[in-house]
């Protein structure tokens, strides 16, 4: 991701241009820092500084207590599942809103965004009175695992579609009809020239997905159930942690999803590199 | 696949994850007819609830969206070690829940917080007022507007741009006159992201907001407030005006863009 | 010329936010009440009656209202509060340690209580499962909805009670602590607070909601179709409202105003039950002082010696490591225990 630029841009920048960029990048690149030190490093050093105020030992108890691995478990568990659902239903969303034509198109497109503007908390509400006790549709998942899975795929639906929407756009669709002449079946098109060229959107709408779903409680809270071990997922146990007074506990376990995001984050990353490798010259 | 199977496995994903609760969300509002929706939306601890949330999206739009920009610039164009990481942590707030969003602003700024004590001593109030609303609302929308930007540029190259700086433009001309105009549709969908966010935020905020009806409650604080006294039309009536502005506002861009530009 | 107007707009805010804030602070006394979220209705008519007394006619008042513990917290991290109506004395115990409450809150007259409530069963209209004791509650095939008790102050009462129901029932300490366990194989949902608690049981979860006698008559009022059950043997849950060190002599002279005659009438008209029993006498009152009295019930307090007040209690039950609870969950959900 980032070195890809980098090379880039080593290779294409002229001598004048390098001159201009550091000393201009200097200014934007303090407030850049200084902004995100305020708002978003602070909370984060606060956080780790708090989780290690009672010493190693009472970080590892809470961290590697029954309930939280519970909890963790539970929450990469359906984290994972609701990526792999928008890995591949984001990518048919996206193939059908960019290749396919049909009234309300538009309309269909616009409404894909809904989950950044509900507040999750109504999110919440409405799966519930969906698929709950008193479904009128009668499927009734409240309560349950699948429900977690069901409201994390409702608050991360957009970010695989809206990374693989741009990529498809740009996608010559010459290439793939060109390919359809000389023979290829239409899987075989895919594997080979569409989907090699989505990979990398895909990847990073995961990331997103992925982080999102990892620190996700407001549309969990009122539909899971919270029974620890079985539906209670880490936000909501840290949650519990903060009420129950344990205020070292909480941000112990907290700094531990951090972590976790931040590594995979980090990795899709790598792989996004990877796998954009034959782009680079 | 078929292109007719394709078309029926997304909409059918998105009736049931995305349209049914749409529909059910404006169900809940008008099923005992206008006058509840109403006589909720007028009360004036609503109205000053949706000041208040107005307030914090224009302190932090502003500042997300300028940050986003410059972020964006520096990750794909910028040459700096760190840019991997710059990257993650601007990814962050999308893993951190609320909550502990909240914590860490009791952990910096409460009474006995890292700065709280020098702030109370010296009269500024931050907690349970408006500047650590913002601080939260702030925080919980910085990747939006960033993460728009970054992959348009990443599409767009260079090339333009070094263009005009063998022609003589300064880095500011450049940046004006050539790449603002060209990432510009992001910039917007970034901003109409970052404000809904902004719309929406509950968790962080109250827990930092001190609640107080008709001076620090947001909407989605009425919200809650409404549900918990057994007044659920009230509540989702709040809550689909929220909704209501922001779909307005996407469907408004999606009818209006160009048809060339990317989503 | 965007970026112009974006940096306008956000000097516009700034200066609009500044100004809204300074004229928040308002001339005189005003009392800051934090409370916790369900008497909010209650509240609204006690102050209205006060504001026209002699003593309490011009005096403002700004009301927060929240889960008690997130409060309570609130409270400890600066959030400016004249009077603290929180919903267990463990709470205020919490605002003592951390020197805002005077140690001695207890010694106030009513030991610092605005209201008592009792913990009930709250079940579907008719009460198509016939439930009425404790008992009931662990019957094959019953769900039970109560909150977590490491969020919930209601959770923490309800615990306590039903442990507290079996020992005057003549169980021993270790037959009610089993019985506990028993209820919480019987849990379908345990939701961060007693008010998501409710909404979930008035979602259609479960058939008994473990709550609050004032929170079920709220329910009731709302046009919920709903059956309130106070079981034989239940818990009084005593609702403490106290000032804080700095708050201003207003603050005490509203307590006396909320334990007087008046308002010991309006609480007990909106499902709690008074402190100031005398009240119940009145002719108008006769309906609830039937309800609030009638049926032989054994109703224990945290003081009595099965618990010996909050603090122990709190150690014994439900602290984060060590407390019953903790093991309870456990075993009830973890890999040995039954459920999934």
């Amino acid at each position: 991701m980032p070195a890809a630029s980098v090379t880039a841009g080593r290779l294409r920048a002229s001598a004048g241009a390098r001159r201009g960029t550091t000393r201009a990048a200097l200014l934007p690149l303090g407030f850049v820092s200084s902004f995100l030190t305020v708002v978003v490093v602070l909370p984060i050093a606060a956080l780790a500084w708090e989780s290690k105020r009672q010493g190693a030992d009472s970080f590892w108890r809470v961290v590697s207590g029954p309930e939280a691995v519970a909890a963790l478990k539970l929450t990469l568990g359906a984290a994972l599942v609701v990526s792999v659902l928008n890995a591949v239903l984001g990518t048919v969303t996206a193939w059908v809103l960019v290749r396919d034509a049909f009234r309300g198109q538009s309309l269909v497109n616009a409404v894909i965004d809904l989950p950044f503007a509900l507040p999750t908390i109504v999110a919440g509400l409405t799966l519930i009175a969906l698929y709950g006790p008193r479904s009128p549709v009668g499927i009734d998942i409240a309560f349950t695992r699948t429900a977690i899975v069901l409201a994390l795929c409702f608050v991360t639906l957009p970010f695989v579609v809206r990374t693989v929407q741009p990529v498809m756009q740009e996608l010559d669709a010459e290439m793939e009809e060109a390919a359809r002449s000389l023979g290829a079946s239409p899987l075989a098109v895919f594997r080979r020239i569409v989907f090699p060229n989505l990979l990398p959107g895909i990847l990073s709408g995961v990331a997103l997905a992925l982080a999102r779903a990892i620190g996700e409680i407001g549309a969990v809270v009122l539909i899971s159930g919270n029974l620890p071990y079985r539906t209670e997922v880490s936000s909501v146990f840290v949650m519990n942690r903060i009420e129950s007074g344990d205020a070292a506990g909480a941000a112990a376990v907290a700094v531990v999803l951090l972590c976790v995001s931040f590594a995979l984050l980090l990795a899709i990353g790598g792989l996004r590199f990877l796998v954009t490798r034959h782009e680079r010259v | 696949m078929s292109r007719l199977g394709l078309r029926l496995v997304a909409l059918g994903y998105l009736a049931l994850v995305l349209l049914a609760p749409l529909a059910m969300v404006f169900w809940r509002t008008f099923e005992h007819g206008l006058a509840p929706v109403w006589s909720s939306l007028s009360d004036p601890a609503t109205v000053h609830a949706f000041k208040i949330t107005l307030l914090l999206a224009a302190i932090a739009v502003p500042l997300n969206t300028i940050f986003g920009t410059v972020a964006g610039l520096a990750i794909v164009r910028g040459r700096f070690p760190g840019k991997g990481l710059l990257n993650a942590f601007i990814d962050l707030p999308l893993a951190l829940s609320p909550v502990v969003v909240g914590l860490a602003l009791y952990l910096l700024y409460g009474r006995s917080g890292w700065f709280g004590g020098w702030l109370t001593a010296h009269g500024y109030q931050v907690l349970f007022a408006w500047p650590a609303m913002a601080l939260a609302t702030v925080f919980v929308s910085v990747p939006f507007v960033a993460r728009e930007v970054i992959p348009t540029l990443r599409e767009l190259g260079e090339e333009q741009e070094q263009a005009a700086r063998t022609l003589g433009a300064s880095a500011w001309q450049t940046f004006r006159r050539i790449t603002l105009p060209s990432i510009r549709w992001a910039v917007v969908y970034g901003v109409v992201l970052t404000t809904a966010r902004c719309l929406g935020e509950y968790g962080a905020v109250a827990i930092v907001s001190g609640r107080i009806v008709g001076r620090s409650e947001t909407v989605t604080l009425r919200v809650d407030a409404s549900y918990q006294t057994f007044d659920p039309t009230g509540a989702y009536a709040v809550a689909l005006v929220l909704a209501a502005i922001a779909v307005a506002v996407l469907v408004a861009m999606t009818l209006t863009k160009p048809k060339e530009q990317t989503a | 010329m965007t970026r112009r107007a974006l940096v306008l707009l956000s000097v516009l805010a700034l200066a609009l936010s500044v100004v809204t804030g300074a004229a928040a602070r308002t001339e005189g006394t005003t009392l800051n009440l934090v409370a916790y979220s369900t008497p909010k209705p209650v509240m609204a008519k006690l102050i209205d009656l006060w504001s026209k007394t002699r003593v309490g006619g011009g005096v403002p008042f700004t009301q927060s209202y929240g889960a008690s513990g997130a409060q309570a917290r609130a409270i400890v991290a600066g959030q400016p509060a004249d009077l603290a109506f929180l919903s267990t004395g463990l709470d205020v115990d919490g605002l003592v340690d951390a020197g805002l409450i005077s140690p001695r809150w207890e010694k106030a007259p009513y030991n610092g209580i605005a209201a008592d409530s009792v913990v009930a069963f709250v079940v579907r209209g008719g009460n198509p499962k016939h439930i009425r004791t404790w008992s009931d509650l662990v019957r094959p095939g019953v769900q039970v909805v109560t909150p977590n008790p490491f969020s919930s102050g209601s959770a923490k009462w309800n615990i306590l009670a039903a442990y507290g129901a079996q020992r005057k029932s003549g169980e021993s300490d270790r037959q009610a602590t089993v019985f506990v366990r028993q209820l919480f194989r019987h849990v379908v949902s345990q939701d961060s607070s007693g008010s998501n608690a409710t909404n979930t049981f008035l979602a259609g979860k479960g058939d008994v909601l473990i709550t609050y006698e004032s929170e079920a008559y709220a329910a009731l009022a709302a046009g919920k179709d709903i059956h309130l059950v106070i079981p034989k043997q239940t818990m009084l849950i005593e609702l403490p409202m106290v000032p804080t060190k700095t708050a201003p002599a207003q603050a005490r002279q509203f307590i006396s105003f909320v334990q007087s005659a008046p308002a010991q009438t309006i609480f007990a008209r909106n499902g709690y039950r008074p402190v100031d029993k005398a009240v119940l006498k009145k002719p108008a009152l006769k309906k609830w002082r039937l309800t609030y009295t009638g049926g032989s019930r054994t109703i224990f307090k945290i003081a009595d010696p099965i618990f010996g007040g909050w603090r122990k209690a709190d150690r014994v039950w439900f602290d984060p490591s060590k407390g019953r609870m903790v093991a309870i969950e456990q075993q009830v959900g973890g890999p040995t225990g039954a459920g999934g």
